[in-house]
């Protein structure tokens, strides 16, 4: 099986809190941040190689995985680490992140998937900085494949994926035949969240994602790292959607700490009034 | 601009609660570009579920039945909705788990931009502009889409639902447009559905969440405080993860987005994308034992004390408050 693996690098989600807008509005400033890999799209790629490999061999390859981002130069740092936990290729395609919007990134990905014919492409549910959750989705529309947004488990069978989804209300149960676009959601890096063909179903897996041990970050040097132009991917660039300025969210007014119950229930009852 | 074309969410015959804000975006976009607004109301039970459609304003009300679409899949709804979402200038939906999976896809279909999840929609030179959160919360975008066809998915807690007020809007029967190539290749298996006698989570008046530090303890402890608000339970993604909470339950930036009356943050430490699924809330109540813990930034009301001891107290507290 051959996966494509869609992966953004954003300004560390942990410290999202920490992004600044600049009093004219017109930005988000990201100074000071670190760059990481979106995590839904981390455990993209920790699906995509729990489903090419048998999970008591991960060592031995049993399928190939294809990293892809947009982004600059310094977005290579990115695939060199996805490499290095067991990519086995990667490719830059070289754009501005303020170029791009959700469409255009599928329109480009379809360009890309008809290169590279995957069975699967694999990704985030929504990239954590944007916030968007659309890009998996178009991109299923442009290729006119079946998705299955929202995996929490993915189990392969011939030919195709049956995949749970967390929706509202419960779990959905989707077997989409291949090729077929899967985005990711927080569980699927769970320890029984994803079996190959290959893998024993009394496996289990570590909870969460796996990370790379120094010889392989060594040997992912030596891995394939192409670089292609958007224009070659998607000769039409205009963005659908386009930013006017940014806002920061209202601040809330500080609270008080109450010494114990019977203070709370009293201000819930008389001052808030909300009970 | 012309018209706003409304995309209801349907569920066993009835319109599920989510649709009211989507309307509510729709009430106001429309008198913003000038035009009217219509409800598509598609499904299973879509011809029930329609009458429930009345009351709002709308121009039509427009009905698509098929026994095909009994299961939703997005590549067998998709095709219709751009079908008729082509004869308008903006297609809007919320973002429930159904909107974001359909809404991009319908967008696509129509060479649209798609802009999801928005709180806010302004006038601008005729154009619209939308106000969404990005970064957990931490910041809002204000964007706008370019192409003749706008979809956009409404943020819920931030569209109070509509409430009918009266009148009859014109129901028409579509036909369905029928499925998508890549329908298939894709079967739905199964719902299994969580039953919970408890108010919408997206809904509720008074939440409950609970976080990792109540381990198997979850419901015993979350339950009489619960049922004694009349809340509905929510709880943090380490709680999901840990199997104490069915994962639907989930609040945040990645789970639901809630906005009550009052919620109660219990044992969970406050990260980030845990508070961007409930920064929106009118009051917000602490319990942590650890003082420093950030949810108490966010708190209005904040107690450092074990929570094994203090929720069965504040269950006792509140039915004596309440009389
Ligand atoms: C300074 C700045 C300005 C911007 N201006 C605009 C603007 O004017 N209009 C606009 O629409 N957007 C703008 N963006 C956001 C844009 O760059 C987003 O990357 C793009 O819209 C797609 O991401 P998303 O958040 O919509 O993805 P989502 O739909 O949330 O992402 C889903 C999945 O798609 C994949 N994916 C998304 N983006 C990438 C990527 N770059 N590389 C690899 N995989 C990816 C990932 O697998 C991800 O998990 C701006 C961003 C920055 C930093
Ligand atoms: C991509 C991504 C998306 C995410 N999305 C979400 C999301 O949507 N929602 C979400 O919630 N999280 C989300 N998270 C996870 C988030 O970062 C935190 O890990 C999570 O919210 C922590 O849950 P918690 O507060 O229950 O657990 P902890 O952080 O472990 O906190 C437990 C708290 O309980 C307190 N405590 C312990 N014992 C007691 C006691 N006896 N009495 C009182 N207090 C006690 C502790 O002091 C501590 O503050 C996401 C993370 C990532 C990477």
């Amino acid at each position: 099986m051959k996966i494509l693996v869609a992966l953004k690098r954003v300004a560390d989600p942990d410290n999202a809190n920490k992004v600044k807008i600049p009093a004219s509005g017109e930005k988000i400033d990201t100074t000071g941040l670190e760059w990481k890999p979106n995590p839904f799209d981390e455990y993209a790629l920790e699906a995509a190689l729990r489903l090419t490999e048998n999970g008591t061999q991960p060592k031995v390859r049993a399928g190939e995985v294809v990293v892809v981002t947009f982004g600059p130069k310094e977005t290579e740092t990115t695939l060199r680490a996805a490499l290095a936990t067991g990519a086995d290729k990667a490719i830059r395609v070289d754009a501005a992140d303020d170029k791009l919007d959700g469409d255009l990134v599928a329109r480009a990905l379809k360009a890309l998937v008809e290169k590279e014919k995957p069975d699967v492409v694999l990704m985030g549910k929504q990239a954590v900085d944007g916030d968007s959750n659309q890009v998996g989705q178009i991109l299923a529309e442009l290729l006119d494949w079946p998705m299955a947004t929202f995996a929490a488990t993915i189990r392969e069978e011939a030919g195709a994926l049956l995949v749970g989804r967390e929706v509202d209300g419960g779990v959905s149960t989707l077997r989409v035949k291949l090729p077929a676009v899967v985005t990711v959601d927080l569980r699927i890096v769970a320890p029984t969240s994803v079996y190959s063909t290959k893998t024993p179903q009394t496996h289990k897996y570590n909870d969460g994602v796996r990370f790379a041990a120094l010889p392989a970050i060594m040997a992912a040097k030596k891995k394939p790292l192409v670089e292609v132009k958007l224009a070659d991917l998607a000769p039409e660039q205009a963005m659908k959607v386009s930013y006017h300025g940014f806002a920061a969210p209202p601040a809330r007014k500080a609270g008080i700490k109450v010494k114990d119950v019977s203070e709370l229930v009293s201000k819930l009852k008389n001052e808030a009034k909300v009970l | 601009m012309a018209d706003v074309l409304v995309v209801a969410e349907v569920a066993e015959g009835k319109l599920k609660k989510t649709t009211h804000s989507a309307i509510t975006f729709a009430q106001k976009a429309a008198a913003t570009i000038g035009g009217t607004f219509s409800i598509l109301v598609i499904g299973d039970g879509a011809g029930k579920a329609a009458a429930e459609a009345q009351g709002f304003g709308a121009a039509k009300i427009l009905v698509v039945e098929d026994a095909s679409l009994k299961n939703y899949l997005a590549e067998r709804y998709a095709p219709t909705v751009a079908a008729i979402g082509k004869n308008y200038g903006v297609v809007v939906g919320t973002a429930s788990a159904y909107g974001k999976d359909l809404l991009p896809r319908v967008a696509a279909r129509l060479g649209a931009g798609y802009a999801s999840d928005i709180t806010e929609v302004t006038p601008e030179n005729g154009n619209l502009r939308y106000k969404r959160p990005m970064f957990a919360g931490n910041a809002f975008g204000i964007c706008s889409i370019s192409t003749p066809i706008q979809v956009v998915s409404v943020r819920q807690s931030a569209f109070a639902a509509a409430e009918p007020t009266g009148g009859q809007s014109p129901v028409e029967t579509v036909a369905y447009a029928g499925p998508s190539k890549a329908a298939e290749r894709v079967e739905f298996v199964s719902f299994d559905q969580v039953k919970s006698a408890r108010p919408e989570l997206t809904e509720a008046r008074v939440v409950v969440s609970g976080g990792r530090a109540l381990k198997e303890k979850f419901n015993q402890v979350l339950d009489p405080l619960a049922d004694v608000l009349g809340a509905a339970v929510g709880a943090s993604r380490a709680a999901c993860d840990a199997g104490y909470a069915p994962s639907d339950l989930q609040v945040g930036q990645t789970g639901k987005i809630v906005a009550p009356q009052l919620y109660f943050a219990i044992g969970i430490s406050g990260a980030i994308q845990h508070l961007a699924g409930m920064k929106g809330s009118k009051v917000i109540v602490a319990i942590n034992k650890d003082a420093d813990a950030p949810i108490f930034q966010v708190a209005d009301y904040g107690l450092v004390a074990d929570l094994f001891a203090t929720v069965p107290e504040l269950v006792k507290g509140i039915q004596a408050a309440k009389g």
